[in-house]
């Protein structure tokens, strides 16, 4: 019991017995404190642990416990894949435990969130742990029930209830998938070790089954468009920082999830399996951006942002299938290099996101968008911490957002090298989906930050809001400087990637970043493209301390403080500030009135009357009333038929065995 | 093995059959009962022949099983249940007797080509006895669908039993034939005495099994 694997083990271990202590003194008053303590105390260690692993190039460890399927055991495997995704769940882990140390304090019902809370974490531990499908798919079960619970840890409000419902059915649908395709993988023998699936990869029409149910098992717990819907209710739902941990983090264990059966088990890919996970990361990434665009509400805004940054690591993977389909691995590994970046800087910015969501979400009590303004004067620490992460999911120089998504864009620019023609007019098209999600996103944080921070107040709650503690400021500052240092010095973390991507592109990664000199990355060649996120730094901080200087300096320093010249009608009230609703409006006739049939309605008031004219705004959610309401109807409506079978007469039931057993004897008749 | 043990074995098979046919166009619960005697008797003399060509002596248990308890003992019990309930002048069918043959000599179709396609490598006797076998366990289902008499479906049950002892003590060397025969045995046991005839007669006053439908209050 002494290689990285069993360590880590006993880690889980620790963490379950810390949900039974969650448990066993849920009245105790500090158990929160010990519960977020422990859980921050674990999940620092296995951070450790694995940076070490992943810095040696430690070699694959294994253990093998006496448990599950008596003649499997339940098998655990540490490889540079897994090192990397447990990385990014200890490290979310830590800080979403750290955060909760300030934020926990300010829950109704601890009771309902402690136990789970540490079981959640243990069970995505585990997910990334397992090596048979057994063992994976009841952890991916234990990671799903524990984040059921936490979605409905405030389970008087009617919305949250229902989140928790939509969330449970599409977790089983998801696992069903799942299961399916594990079952394909394992073949007739039953042979449920990944060790032996790898020895034995499925044939052409076996192997493209499992890439579409891996596909929609992983991409509904990821988020993909058209499997999000209950994505956007549940994670807001849950406490902020088990908010920050499903979005952060969960969807990334999915992600892995996806990477380990198709990259790892499934074999050499077929050039059309890159064509699906394009078409649907590309929609995925700008239909989430345009869904966000439309919410009002700061936690579910975000919400539709997982979503989308879900799709451009999906354009990452797609990209890299479509490269090792053709055999072009060194592009293929550029484009999985993005990938893998993105889901770990995703993972930063969103749970950063969160947290100063859940930090305005105590200060204030509100979520709404529309009730908050000029928070920047109350909570400064947060509107900072909040502005580099707003920047960051924007991928904006030189935060590590835009690292990630340039290195995507380099790979979407190899790809007319590519000798299929579908994928040279899909690339394309993707790319530019990519790009228009990113200036969208950068949209929609302008309009979020600029609402909810600037201008002034539009609540009472909003003018009596403070700043939080300390705890939560530490681990929104702790996220800040890490987005800071992938975004200026992403060498080192390209190279931390590169053992992940050597193991799953055929033994190739990127070219070495650390020697490169100044710090640039170089993903191709010198001659084709590089970036330097220091001087990029360094530029803007010089160039905006000069202007600062210069504005100080030159400008008057006779200031004279009095009313904006206002057209001679001076209007206190702060409701006729610019809203979030009318910064989104030209975004919403541009493309909403495609996509969502948005519809205004403008009510004036009768001459005479002196109320209010109205404008309404209608939206459509295509994806719910085009899918999921025919889906659910078809199958209500099958229910209700299909209950007449329970009122049958036992000789009606006796023919209807008698009618399946002819019917299977005359189907083997005929078959044979 | 010779060509006459075959033949013997092949006679009493297709017998079994032949019996199972003459209980789908009974009308009349006593000559039901009897010919259910008939069916066990037919069973017995296979059964027996099978110990004696496979040289199995623990098979003859079996046969006496058959012989004792199905064909003596249960029609017995049957005549006075029906005696006692006072059913025995009752007569019905669900749908004719016509179509009710012309459906079983399709089952006896459908079961012969089941069987010789699936086992083109078995033991010459296994397959013919297995085809049998599938023969009387369809036709003794489609005994049960066809009646509404609470009797009728028990013996429907009972012949499809039957049906399975053929196919077990065919197939030779196969394991716990006696065991399950006695199994068996006492589920049908249960079947007809205990529990099923008299609950519906003290609760329902009828041995129609339609009445349990009304009992449940799903039919008006």
């Amino acid at each position: 019991m002494t290689n990285s694997v069993s360590v880590l083990l006993l880690l889980v271990a620790a963490q379950l017995a810390t949900a039974v202590i969650a448990v066993v003194f849920s009245r105790s008053a500090s158990v929160g404190r010990l519960v977020y303590g422990l859980s921050f105390f674990i999940s620092s260690l296995a951070v450790v642990l694995l940076l070490f692993h992943l810095l040696a190039l430690g070699e694959v460890s294994r253990t093998s416990l006496p448990l599950g399927l008596p003649w499997i055991g339940a098998n655990f495997r540490l490889d540079a894949l897994s090192s990397l995704f447990l990385l990014i769940v200890d490290f979310g882990g830590a800080i979403a435990s750290l955060y909760a140390l300030g934020y926990g304090r300010h829950e109704d019902a601890p009771h309902r969130v402690l136990p789970f809370y540490a079981a959640f974490l243990a069970g995505m531990n585990l997910v990334v742990l397992a090596d048979d499908a057994f063992t994976f798919l009841l952890s991916w079960e234990l990671m799903s029930l524990t984040s059921w619970a936490l979605v409905v840890a405030h389970h008087r409000s009617e919305a949250n209830r229902k989140a928790g419902v939509i969330y449970l059915v599409m977790a089983s649908f998801g696992t069903f998938c799942l299961l399916l395709a594990f079952g394909l993988l394992a073949g007739s023998a039953g042979a449920y070790g990944f060790d032996a699936i790898r020895a034995l990869p499925p044939g052409p029409g076996i192997a493209g089954l499992v890439l579409i149910l891996a596909l929609v098992g992983a991409g509904s717990k990821a988020g993909l468009v058209p499997l999000h819907v209950w994505l956007p209710l549940a994670h807001p739902a849950a406490p902020s920082h088990v908010s920050a941990l499903m979005s952060g983090v969960m969807t990334k264990v999915a992600i892995y999830g996806f990477i380990r059966i198709v990259f790892d088990l499934l074999g050499p890919p077929a050039w059309w399996w890159s064509l699906v996970v394009l078409a649907l990361a590309g929609i995925t990434s700008v239909m989430g951006v345009l869904y966000a665009l439309m919410q009002h509400d700061i936690k579910r805004l975000l919400a539709y942002h997982t979503v989308e940054n879900v799709g451009i690591i999906f354009i990452g993977l797609g990209l890299a299938l479509a490269f090792r389909a053709y055999g072009m691995v060194g592009a293929g590994a550029l484009a999985l290099t993005a990938g893998l970046l993105h889901a770990v800087n995703h993972s930063v910015f969103k749970s950063l996101l969160f947290f100063g969501s859940g930090a305005i979400l105590t200060a204030t009590g509100e979520r709404d968008m529309e009730q908050m303004g000029g928070l920047i004067h109350r909570m400064p620490h947060t509107a900072f911490a909040f502005l580099v992460g707003s920047a960051a999911i924007s991928a904006l120089p030189p935060l590590n957002g835009f690292v990630s998504e340039w290195l995507t864009f380099q790979a979407i620019l190899l790809s007319p090298q590519l000798p299929s023609w579908g994928l040279k007019f899909l690339v394309p098209a993707t790319g530019a989906l990519l790009a228009l999600s990113a200036a969208l996103a950068a949209a929609c944080f302008v309009k979020a930050f600029g609402i909810i921070f600037l201008g002034r107040p539009r609540s009472d709650a909003a003018t009596k809001a403070r700043e939080v503690d300390r705890f939560s400021l530490a681990a929104m500052y702790a996220l800040v400087a890490f987005c800071l240092i992938i975004g200026i010095l992403p060498g080192p973390f390209i190279d931390l990637l590169a053992p992940v991507v050597k193991s799953l592109m055929l033994g190739q990664s990127m070219p070495h970043q650390s020697g490169v000199a100044w710090m640039s990355i170089v993903p191709i060649a010198e001659s084709r493209s590089s970036y330097n996120g220091l001087l990029v730094f360094l530029f803007i901080a010089v160039s905006a301390w000069l202007a600062a200087l210069a504005i100080h300096r030159f400008a008057s320093r006779a200031t004279r403080r009095g009313p904006a010249w206002d057209c001679g009608a001076p209007d206190p009230r702060p409701i006729t500030q610019y809203s979030a609703s009318s910064f989104a409006q030209p975004i919403r006739r541009v493309f909403g009135s495609l996509v969502f049939r948005a519809r205004e309605n403008v009510v004036m008031p009768p001459p005479g009357d002196l109320g209010p004219a109205r404008l309404d705004v209608a939206l459509i959610d295509p994806v719910w009333d085009g899918i999921y309401k025919p889906v659910s109807a078809g199958i209500l409506g099958l229910a209700d038929r299909l209950n007449r079978l329970q009122f049958l007469t036992i000789r009606q039931f006796l023919m209807l065995v008698f009618s399946t057993l002819v019917l299977l004897l005359l189907v083997l008749a005929i078959w044979q | 093995m010779g060509g006459f043990y075959f033949d013997v074995a092949h006679l009493f098979a297709g017998g079994l059959v032949l019996v199972s046919f003459m209980m789908l166009y009974q009308d009349r619960l006593y000559a039901l009962i009897n010919i259910y005697a008939l069916h066990a008797l037919a069973l017995t003399l296979s059964v027996a022949w099978q110990a004696y060509v496979q040289d199995a002596p623990h098979l003859f248990i079996t046969a006496v099983i058959a012989l004792g308890f199905k064909m003596l003992f249960i029609p017995l019990a049957l005549h006075t249940i029906v005696r006692r309930l006072g059913i025995h002048r009752d007569i019905e069918t669900v749908v004719g007797v016509g179509p009710t043959m012309l459906l079983g000599i399709g089952l006896v179709a459908l079961s012969m080509v089941v069987v010789l396609k699936v086992t083109p490598d078995a033991d010459a006797l296994a397959r013919e006895d297995l085809a049998f076998a599938l023969a009387v366990l369809l036709l003794g289902l489609l005994l049960m669908v066809a009646r509404r008499n609470a009797v009728g479906q028990v013996i429907g049950f009972m012949s499809m039993e039957n049906g399975l002892i053929l196919a077990a003590t065919g197939a030779r060397g196969m394991p716990l034939v006696v065991e399950i025969s006695v199994a068996f045995s006492i589920v049908v046991a249960f079947f007809v005495i205990g529990v099923f005839l008299f609950r519906i007669r003290e609760r329902f006053d009828t041995v129609d099994v339609g009445a349990l439908d009304e009992h449940r209050g799903e039919r008006g």
